[in-house]
């Protein structure tokens, strides 16, 4: 390759303006794509959220009717999967994976661009039935729950549109997850073994392994329920030999490892963080590496956990029991690393610090719901009420959201070259804290006593804390407002950056200069 | 080399993705307004669906075609050859994951669904209260008949051709990849001829089986649960079949261009790999679809 042609294809073309956006090959123009997007779509689906909460604030029906109730519990399931937490940790991915790995850009970085640019319009083609009634009250989302079993969603009257949405969404996350696994494995630093890649690339490493492996599965399922409907096949339909139960099967053959998918790269983000306010090495690196595998394989041959109620074989309730409960083991891994990692450890609770210690605290409780939930017996009491949407929201919100904005946090004054405001950013966490203990941890309550979940009305014994999760709802929800004022005003300016950022940084990618440049390693640093 | 990312090509801004996303959204969204609603009666027809197509056609064309000019102008080192191996690797293991869905289906209903549905088990209500009458079987098209009395297929006819046309194409992929390598042009576009010949062979058929199976068995699509399965199993292989011919009818005329080195021939191998996929999943098709019924 000749020196001017190098040139000619690397640095001659920098669109301005919305072109950039739409054309850019550059990994962090994406990353960036990602993260907007992801923050729009979770206005969106926390809107949503409100919605839901404001109607349940007291029994009776007082501002939407039943069936824009299910559109909203259904659409902010899908839009907070798919449309916030999945994309914002593969922008995180992109923006630093190879920042980590000392790589110029991803491995592929036109096919980047259009997983990215898929996105967009999938969110468009899940959301435009909700427009297409006569008015806005009476529109035709999807209002069959997240995880849109047959036979209910095969009556949903514009499902081609959902199936669509969801094949799009999966195409998106095949091939970003192609393009991190290429990048991860054949883009990295000379010197930089496996062994030596930080937590956060493993982490990814293995949820990209996850979601090439599940994304195709969903995309059958819903391939099924799309030919039940229109098409006559009798995939789910008892009376033409099939069953609706193997529906739930392959949508949690998916739905299993989907959850790790929004786990994983979390638990990467905070074992980067942690070693750094605690100014130590992350103890135990190995064992974290073998914790994340097995979580990832266990993932695997757990699903029918979420179908202990359907009336499967004895066999089948106690297999899937057991090995859902020896999932904790790897799950315990980590969390005594982390633990230890901090102790005796120079703390210090920059903003990063106080997201990744409260992702630790409140995923564990999360944590210790699941094994609750794991036990198929104690299951039928639990089974599909609010102790399963405490327990979900609390891996969910303060598993995976809490580790996204302490990985939005810890990297942002590598991104823009400013430091955020430390004070907005405390406050920030400590009002999402409180909003998200206050939603959420009522709901064990409500579950326990028997609330079954997706309904819009309760009898007038569970109005007290009711009353509190809305509460706390609304003060969660508007706390974001702050992170956004902060990330912009970070952008716009502030207190500028070193390159290492933070006193107990450690990697690659405090090693260039803040903001990052264009290009992250024009030459590969070497890793000793 | 050092001004460079370290030899390693990232390519320029490109309109091909976002145009690729255009035209699936048109291809997609064009295909629901075109299926009936509630009322029957759709909102779009399938115009839109065909324009999506078109663009999407328009893409593949564009898209590839500047990854084949960028290939031959040499920009391409060893490392983004092995970025490519990988993506086309973890490609094809996404689409042994889809056919996975649909042969787990088949497995869950032979196995479990339909012996429940005959009484088996504790899994009794089903059967009790709704069709009693019923007696677990395979093939079957449930307790309802749902399409109606059917024939299957049977495997020593066409499906036995299919599998030997498949398993010889094999070989042929395999003898031009040799030609290939030995810079023996002739062998390798004979090899890859004869290669596209037999899978379009293969598809032709497959095409026939079908209109044997619609006229004169009444297996169809709508035949309960074996109908569905069958059908959904030979079609998505048999449009991965047409896929991936095409690949090879593309490397076929790129190879009587003159591209292709002995050591640098990815696409060749893409194809290859892809196409040897396409017959394993067949002989699985064949053994659990046709055979073992």
């Amino acid at each position: 390759m000749s020196e001017t042609m190098t040139h000619d294809t690397h640095h001659d073309e920098h669109p301005s303006g919305i072109k950039r956006w739409l054309f850019t090959t550059n990994h962090k123009d994406i990353g960036t794509l990602y993260l907007w997007f992801s923050f729009i779509m979770f206005m969106l689906g926390g809107a949503m959220a409100l919605v839901i909460r404001a109607e349940l604030f007291q029994p009776g029906m007082q501002i939407v009717d039943p069936n824009f109730f299910n559109m909203m519990t259904t659409l902010h399931g899908l839009i907070m999967v798919f449309g916030a937490i999945m994309p914002a940790f593969v922008g995180l991915a992109n923006w630093q994976v190879p920042l980590m790995i000392g790589a110029p850009d991803m491995a592929l970085p036109r096919m980047n661009n259009w997983s990215f640019w898929i996105l967009p319009f999938a969110a468009t083609m899940l959301v435009a039935p909700m427009f297409m009634g006569d008015n806005f009250m009476s529109g035709q989302g999807p209002a069959f729950g997240w995880t849109f079993y047959a036979p209910l969603s095969g009556q949903y009257d514009k499902l081609a549109f959902f199936v669509f949405a969801v094949h799009l969404l999966g195409f998106s996350s095949i091939m970003g997850s192609i393009n991190i696994i290429a990048t991860i494995l054949n883009m990295r630093a000379p010197g930089m073994t496996l062994m030596k890649m930080p937590m956060f690339v493993w982490t990814w490493l293995i949820t990209a392994f996850l979601l090439i492996a599940v994304m195709p599965v969903l995309a059958g399922a819903v391939t099924m329920l799309l030919t039940d409907k229109y098409f006559g096949t009798s995939f789910f339909d008892a009376a033409g030999g099939g069953d609706p139960v193997l529906f739930q099967h392959v949508f949690w053959f998916f739905g299993h490892p989907e959850v790790y998918i929004m786990i994983l790269p979390a638990f990467g983000i905070i074992s980067e963080i942690i070693p750094t306010f605690a100014r130590k090495k992350l103890f135990g690196y190995a064992s974290m590496v073998y914790a994340v595998a097995s979580i990832a394989f266990l993932s695997f041959i757990v699903w029918a956990h979420h179908m202990f109620t359907v009336g499967m074989p004895v066999a089948g309730e106690l297999y899937f029991m057991y090995a859902t409960v020896m999932i904790a083991v790897p799950t315990a891994v980590k969390v005594f690393n982390w633990a230890t990692t901090m102790w005796r450890g120079s703390m210090t609770f920059e903003t990063p610090m106080l997201w990744a210690v409260g992702t630790v605290f409140l995923f564990t409780i999360g944590g210790f719901t699941g094994l609750m939930l794991g036990v198929a017996p104690a299951d039928f009491q639990y089974h599909d009420t609010y102790f399963v949407v405490a327990h979900f929201h609390y891996v969910l919100v303060s598993g995976a959201l809490f580790g996204i904005i302490a990985g939005v946090m810890y990297w942002l004054p590598k991104w823009t070259g400013n430091m955020y405001n430390e004070g907005l950013g405390k406050l920030h966490f400590w009002l999402t804290m409180i909003g998200m203990n206050l939603t959420f941890f009522p709901m064990h309550f409500t579950g326990l006593a028997g609330m079954p979940r997706r309904y819009s009305d309760y009898p007038l014994q569970f109005a007290e804390f009711n009353q509190i999760s809305t509460i706390g709802a609304f003060i969660f929800g508007f706390s974001q407002l702050i992170m956004l004022y902060l990330i912009i005003k970070c952008i716009k300016g502030g207190e500028k950056a070193t390159d290492e950022v933070w006193e107990g940084s450690h990697g690659l990618e405090w090693t260039l200069p803040s903001p990052a440049p264009y290009h992250s390693f024009d030459t590969a640093p070497e890793i000793k | 080399m050092s001004s460079t990312h370290g030899g390693y090509y990232v390519p320029q801004p490109s309109h091909w993705p976002i145009t690729g996303s255009i035209g699936l959204f048109l291809a997609t969204g064009g295909f629901a307004m075109a299926l009936p609603d509630k009322a029957g009666d759709p909102i779009g027809s399938l115009g839109v669906m065909y324009a999506g197509f078109a663009v999407l056609a328009v893409m593949l064309f564009g898209w590839f075609g500047t990854v084949i000019k960028e290939s031959q102008a040499g920009m391409y080192n060893d490392q983004v050859d092995r970025s490519f191996r990988m993506g086309m690797t973890w490609f094809i293991f996404s689409e042994v994951m889809f056919f996975a869905a649909f042969f787990g289906a088949l497995y869950y209903i032979r196995i479990f669904a339909d012996p429940w549905l005959g009484g088996a088990g504790n899994n009794l209500s089903t059967h009790e209260w709704l069709y009693p009458e019923y007696t677990s079987h395979w093939p079957t098209n449930g307790p309802g008949n749902v399409g109606g009395d059917f024939q299957t297929m049977g495997p020593w006819g066409i499906p036995a051709i299919n599998t030997l046309i498949l398993l010889c194409s094999g070989v042929t992929v395999t003898w031009a990849h040799w030609g290939l390598k030995k810079e023996n042009r002739g062998q390798l576009i004979l090899g890859l001829f004869a290669t596209v010949a037999l899978g379009f062979i293969f598809v032709g058929f497959q095409a026939y089986e079908y209109i044997h199976a619609y006229s004169d068995l009444n297996l169809k699509l709508n035949s309960g649960a074996y109908g569905s399965t069958f059908y959904m199993l030979t079609g998505f292989h048999g449009l991965h079949v047409t896929i991936g011919a095409i690949m090879l009818l593309v490397v076929l005329l790129r190879s009587m261009k003159g591209h292709f080195s002995e050591e640098n021939h990815f696409a060749f191998e893409a194809a290859a790999w892809y196409w040897h996929f396409v017959d394993v999943v067949w002989l699985g098709l064949f053994i659990f679809v046709y055979w073992l019924v």
